[in-house]
């Protein structure tokens, strides 16, 4: 009622009104392109320089004349950057499985039974998530060292996991709580052990909270690159995100192109892995949040 | 008569529990022989000689060097090493693996003495003593739980424990270079002198206080500019008349997939003050060059824009979710009323939204404050400050805590600003946790 009132008296006045609003969404949508631009631009950066003919970033335009596959070809034929890559992914796979096992195992556990120490167990995973990661860096470099894992894959690995744990476990914790206890009862009653109870009833059930700590623990160590620095010393050893972090930063920082070369080759995988399991990382991330 | 008998007994049998208990306190096992528990009697009194033959000299070994961390320092002679001397920090992380599993004995002898009371409660009430089977199959039924946490336990004991207790430790010892590093030379506990001298000594406070001011401002403005700019394109695509929706979203996501270190690897190309594409651009419309990464202010310009590239779409993905879920209702009435546009997002949309994400803003305060790899692969702290220890003027708390562990060698000067940042930080993990679900469930607050 009151909004036709104070419409109808003046038609000019409406009219004046479109005619602001159609530039305010001209506006809105210069806005909308500028920021794509913002967006894409160091990407695009990337994708172009790696087709491009020339080494750095002085000699290359934004278009270049003739696009080339030589920098793919270089890092094959004169870089180590396949065997990094190699590296990087037995890393990750293996982190993936260990984490997500060690972390449903603990939070069934916790979620499930009832036993003595259960509230201290869970007290300090709590407490210790809030400690920065790398305060305990020193301490871990000295025992890799003692056990003969320094430079070494499988020392990494164990770091990895063993981070992975306090955090995971209060979050997939959570997420069991929630879940109903009806059904396990059921197949108690019908005699199912604990084991077939948390393969044919839990595991099911949890699978978007599974898919966020596995993909999570994967794209982990594709990411990494203090522990990574701290453990793998030999060149043949490195993890991918420290062979790109010298690649640029080196004594010769004129490798832009390569360097968007071998970053095309890890950015593709790990965006479109990102896109499709998009909605289990968003989902995730407010259960750590809300849940717990 | 009947009662007075009954009082008598219950005299008399009242010490079931607490001879049991005192017999098992004297040494493991003890009382649960009393209880006439005799396989479960002799295994805990094996057990605690096991310990002591074959763990007591090992300890007290531990307890030395952890307590003295090494008494003879290396010897050389033209450059020779004559005598290997103490190494005071594998002493030192020797000493904590014993505390750990002294700590774990003591849990067993205290649950021994714990079994011996309560089975003679048990007895006291007249109640049938369990049998070493039905022990077993008891051990069985609640040691699943036991069984599946094991692995998590090992792993959390010697990658988290163990190392945070060194690190903590450590702020408390002098070890630093370049003269007490092993195994040249020993590393001796020295209190709270390095605390006093982050806050007291000029090199040190000059550094901390000026790299703490930035780290806050960082944190703040960080997590800010990034939310704020997320609610605006999340409530701009939102609109009614705005069109290719999923469009323009899909382009916004992309800088949050793409793996962050490459993404920032990029960025240091194109803010590079020589040859980045960006001054090039300048200069091509005739501006002059900025000194992007080389000058202190512009180079925390260039980190919070490209803080504000990596992390808006994480928000606008957020929120274009909150926003769906707000009702359609509140605007229309808002209409009806004739709210402006700019009152309908003040008083309407930010504080909805703010509601349903302020847990996620403070988590990403704490990640901010924290946030390493932006630092570390766009400045790498620079450019220097010569009136700074170790630090550059990008630089904020745990970017210059790696340096002065992995460059520069002062680990207990790295330890005391660790645990200075876990005393910032775990009051906001606290208080987050503290009101989700699973927390409350647990009933924790007590």
């Amino acid at each position: 009622m009151t909004k036709n009132q104070s419409n109808r008296p003046n038609v000019t006045l409406s009219m004046g009104v479109k005619t602001k609003e159609t530039i305010t969404l001209v506006l809105i949508y210069m806005l909308l392109i500028a920021t794509a631009i913002f967006a894409l631009y160091p990407i695009a950066l990337v994708l172009i320089g790696s087709l491009n003919p020339g080494d750095t970033l002085l000699s290359t335009t934004f278009f270049p004349k003739n696009m080339t596959l030589k920098h793919y070809t270089y890092l094959w034929n004169e870089t180590e950057f396949f065997t990094w890559y190699k590296n990087t992914l037995k890393i990750a796979t293996a982190n993936m499985i260990i984490s997500t096992f060690l972390v449903i195992t603990a939070a069934y556990a916790f979620s499930r039974f009832r036993f003595p120490g259960r509230r201290y167990g869970l007290m300090s995973m709590l407490i210790l998530q809030m400690f920065p990661g790398f305060m305990g860096m020193i301490a871990i470099y000295i025992l890799l060292l003692q056990i003969g894992l320094l430079d070494n894959h499988w020392g990494l690995i164990l770091v990895y996991a063993g981070g992975s744990i306090p955090f995971g476990t209060w979050l997939v914790k959570g997420y069991f709580d929630g879940l109903p206890r009806s059904l396990e009862e059921a197949a108690k009653i019908d005699g199912a052990s604990h084991t077939t109870v948390f393969f044919k009833i839990m595991m099911p059930l949890s699978y978007p909270i599974l898919t966020f700590v596995a993909l999570t623990n994967f794209i982990g160590p594709w990411m990494d690159f203090i522990f990574a620095r701290l453990i793998l010393r030999s060149n043949e050893n490195k993890t991918l995100a420290i062979g790109l972090f010298e690649m640029v930063t080196g004594i010769d920082k004129t490798k832009f192109t390569t360097f968007a070369a071998g970053a095309v080759l890890v950015a593709v995988p790990i965006t479109l892995l990102f896109i499709f399991l998009q909605k289990y990382l968003i989902e995730g991330l407010k259960a750590g949040a809300n849940k717990g | 008569m009947n009662e007075q008998s009954d009082i008598a007994a219950m005299n008399y049998t009242k010490k079931y529990a607490f001879i049991g208990a005192f017999l098992s306190t004297l040494f493991m096992g003890l009382g649960q022989l009393y209880h006439r528990q005799y396989v479960k009697g002799v295994l805990y009194f094996l057990l605690e000689v096991y310990v002591l033959v074959f763990w007591t000299n090992p300890f007290m070994y531990a307890m030395w060097g952890f307590i003295t961390l090494g008494e003879t320092p290396q010897k050389r002679l033209r450059g020779k090493i004559v005598e290997q001397g103490d190494h005071s920090i594998f002493l030192m992380i020797e000493g904590i693996i014993f505390l750990l599993l002294f700590i774990i004995f003591l849990f067993v002898y205290y649950s021994n003495i714990r079994d011996a009371y309560k089975t003679g409660r048990l007895r006291e009430k007249g109640k049938v003593v369990s049998t070493f089977k039905k022990t077993l199959h008891n051990v069985w039924e609640n040691g699943y739980a036991y069984l599946l946490l094991t692995p998590s336990i090992i792993f959390t004991i010697f990658l988290t424990v163990l190392p945070l207790l060194f690190g903590i430790l450590l702020a408390f010892t002098n070890y630093s270079g370049p003269y007490h590093l092993p195994p040249k030379s020993l590393v001796d506990w020295v209190g709270f002198k390095t605390f006093i001298d982050l806050f007291h000594l000029k090199t040190w406070s000059k550094t901390f206080y000026g790299v703490l001011t930035w780290n806050a401002i960082w944190a703040v403005v960080a997590t800010v500019s990034t939310y704020f700019m997320g609610l605006i394109y999340a409530v701009i695509i939102n609109h009614k008349k705005i069109k290719l929706k999923r469009f323009w979203r899909s382009i916004y996501i992309l800088p949050w997939a793409m793996p962050a270190f490459i993404s920032l690897l990029a960025f240091r190309n194109i803010f590079n003050g020589e040859f980045g594409p960006l001054n090039q651009y300048l200069q091509a419309v005739g501006l002059e060059g900025i000194p992007w990464l080389s000058d202190p202010f512009w180079a925390r310009f260039a980190l919070i824009v490209v803080n504000l590239w990596l992390g808006f779409p994480y928000w606008m993905a957020l929120m274009s979710g909150v926003l769906t879920g707000i009702d359609k209702e509140m605007y229309e009435a808002a209409d009806v009323d004739g709210a402006s546009a700019s009152q309908k997002f003040w008083k309407l949309t930010v504080p909805m939204v703010l509601f349903a994400t302020a847990p996620l803003l403070i988590m990403s305060f704490a990640h901010n404050f924290n946030n390493f790899n932006v630092v570390y692969f766009l400045t790498q702290g620079k450019p220097v400050n010569v009136e700074y220890s170790y630090a550059g003027s990008t630089d904020i708390l745990i970017s210059w805590i790696y340096k002065m562990t992995l460059e520069q060698n002062q680990f207990n000067m790295a330890a005391a600003v660790s645990i200075l940042v876990f005393v910032i930080v775990a009051p906001i993990s606290i208080w987050n946790f503290s009101r989700t679900k699973a927390f409350k469930e647990e009933d924790m607050i007590q």
